[in-house]
């Protein structure tokens, strides 16, 4: 298992890129017809910082996340990494989805070697998937299939699978979202940590308030669909947080106010 | 040094037999009889068997009836000694215990063919020949048998192997490429649900040899199922495999041949299986009309001699030959596929 999160002071190690989104827009075609879902959307993220993207269901968070990974081209704008144009996926920019999306015919340990077999350079870096299930604390099951892990062990190998490759941005598209939640604030800590440690730049998509505010240094809150940014929220804390942090309250109440939820709390 | 596990210790005996062996006491005659009443029952059957070729005398001229009821007692004695000694024989005895009821029903069956025909021809007779005359093929006319099962096979091999390799083949560029499933996919559409042997004019004619055409026409049979199998199955790839793939560095050809095919195969094995049984239709309609060898021709040749036994013999070596390539095929799928195992039920 992932040792907890180291005290402060936060320290970037030089591994992450930065990342510029400039006056992108983005829309669907739904039966002929462009369904905007991102309208101008403009933030920069400095190496090595953790950035939450919150917003309301739908909203296209997760559009920019593809779009970030290079799954798709803006209809308009430009997306860089270390000032570079964005123009197509890359192993540098790891994605880690919803669903664990492993591949059922492959065992653990040839899920996390994935990465490094579709770049051909897993003959003789072989030790570095070894490493990556080490880190997630999957050791015991590096010949398991698929179907017989948990949820959760599910998505460490998901982790896993993304990290083997060094990422520099490490994208998370509410990694932790179909989870329990025990397993969810384990989870949350260890990915604190991870991210700690290796000092990859993280983009995590989440609905969920508290979780972003438990991990991440900015909090970016996106309006209804075409997605605005609504605010950009400085989370000034020290890791490893509290949960019960009276600051984080506040912001999370604030924060639910820009969500237009504050009637609830 | 005591090391034995409780769960050894308290092991709940399987069998009555166990039981017995675990408490140590020796059988008595009732209770031996009960643990392998079946196989006793199922040596009992075969000496009936035997009996009845011996009883009464044949109603024709069939040689072999008296080894046919030798061999009846031999096997008789042979599930016999099995049954009383099961333990000892491990894997093997267990296998045979828990077959004794097909042998019991085996015996009876053969018992009851052999009185039915050959003693009082209750069934008309050169239509209906006792086992012993079916014997009497596997061992007189085994030379040209043999022959047979050797050409249908390299005609069934050649024939599935052209066909499932092309189809399989066809069904991942179609699945793959818009353009190519643009061109083959009517052409599929037109040509595929024709039966393959409304092809045999045609393809008789055209072909160099009817050994060729006859290999078309499988593979033709073998193909279609396939091909459209196939294709379904990298279609329905989900496309989160590939997103993931594409992070993280993946091009085309390994999102085709590391995703969409591993993906697709179980489909492609349904494929396999459907396009296995409609070419053996096919094998046996081409050696029946143009291929002078194989077992279809065998069959078309007994039948044109009123060779009836040899017939029969014929049709129990076809189906052998027939539900074995499926058990092949079964045993290379559950081999390929051990990941599936626990996501689907076999």
């Amino acid at each position: 298992m992932v040792a907890l999160a180291i005290a402060e002071p936060i320290t970037y190690p030089a591994v992450g890129a930065s990342l510029g989104v400039e006056h992108v827009s983005h829309a669907f075609d739904i039966d002929g017809s462009a369904l905007p879902v991102l309208d101008d959307v403009s933030f920069a993220v400095k190496p090595g910082e953790f950035i939450a993207l919150l917003g309301p269901s739908g909203c296209g968070k997760s559009t920019l996340l593809r779009l970030v990974a290079g799954l798709e081209p803006p209809r308009s704008g430009v997306l860089r990494e270390n000032g570079d144009a964005i123009a197509g996926p890359f192993p540098s920019r790891v994605v880690v989805f919803q669903d664990p999306t492993l591949f059922p015919w492959r065992t653990v340990w040839n899920n996390v070697a994935l990465g490094l077999e579709a770049q051909g350079i897993l003959k003789g870096q072989r030790q570095r998937v070894y490493d990556a299930i080490e880190l997630v604390g999957l050791s015991k099951f590096r010949n398991a299939y698929p179907h017989q892990l948990s949820g959760g062990m599910a998505q460490r190998v998901a982790l896993a699978r993304a990290l083997v490759n060094d990422p520099k941005i490490l994208i998370l598209d509410e990694p932790l979202g179909k989870l329990d939640s025990l397993t969810r604030i384990t989870m949350q800590a260890e990915l604190v940590a991870l991210w700690q440690r290796k000092g990859f730049t993280t983009l995590l998509v989440t609905h969920d308030v508290e979780e972003a505010l438990f991990l991440a240094n900015r909090v970016i809150v996106f309006s209804d669909r075409p997605a605005r940014i609504k605010a950009d929220v400085a989370v000034d804390r020290p890791y490893p947080r509290h949960r019960g942090d009276p600051k984080l309250a506040e912001l999370r109440r604030n924060i639910l106010g820009l969500l237009g939820l504050d009637a609830t709390w | 040094m005591s090391t034995y596990s409780a769960s050894k210790a308290v092991a709940i005996p399987q069998s009555v037999e166990e039981g017995a062996a675990l408490s140590g006491r020796p059988l008595s005659f009732p209770t031996a009889l009960l643990a392998s009443g079946t196989g006793v029952f199922a040596s009992a059957a075969w000496v009936l068997f035997g009996l009845c070729c011996q009883l009464w005398t044949d109603l024709s001229d069939w040689p072999r009836t008296h080894a046919l009821s030798v061999a009846a007692f031999i096997i008789a004695g042979g599930i016999l000694a099995a049954t009383v000694s099961g333990k000892l024989l491990g894997r093997f005895g267990a296998g045979l215990q828990a077959r004794a009821p097909w042998l019991l029903a085996l015996g009876l069956f053969l018992s009851l063919w052999e009185v039915a025909t050959a003693k009082f021809a209750w069934l008309p007779l050169p239509f209906f020949p006792p086992p012993q005359a079916i014997i009497e093929v596997y061992t007189d006319d085994l030379p040209k048998l043999l022959d047979s099962v050797l050409a249908s096979i390299k005609l069934q091999l050649g024939g599935y192997a052209i066909g499932a390799a092309v189809g399989f083949l066809t069904g991942v560029s179609i699945g793959w490429s818009r353009s190519v499933g643009y061109w083959v996919h009517p052409v599929l559409r037109f040509i595929g649900p024709l039966p393959a042997t409304a092809w045999l004019p045609f393809a008789f004619f055209t072909f160099p040899s009817s050994w060729s055409a006859s290999t078309f026409l499988i593979a033709l049979a073998t193909g279609f199922p396939v091909t459209v199998l196939t294709w379904s199955g990298v279609a329905s790839v989900n496309n989160a495999y590939y997103d993931v793939a594409r992070t993280l560095g993946a091009k085309p050809s390994f999102l085709v041949l590391k995703v969409a095919i591993p993906a697709a195969l179980p489909h492609v094995f349904v494929g396999l299986f459907m396009g296995l049984g409609s070419s053996f239709a096919v094998l046996v309609v081409a050696e029946m009309i143009g291929v002078k060898a194989g077992l279809g021709w065998y069959l078309q040749w007994a039948q044109g001699w009123a060779a009836y036994s040899n017939m029969y013999a014929a049709l129990i070596v076809m189906s052998l030959l027939c539900s074995g390539a499926i058990t092949l095929l079964f045993k290379t799928r559950d081999r390929l596929l051990i990941w599936q195992k626990g996501v689907v039920k076999w």
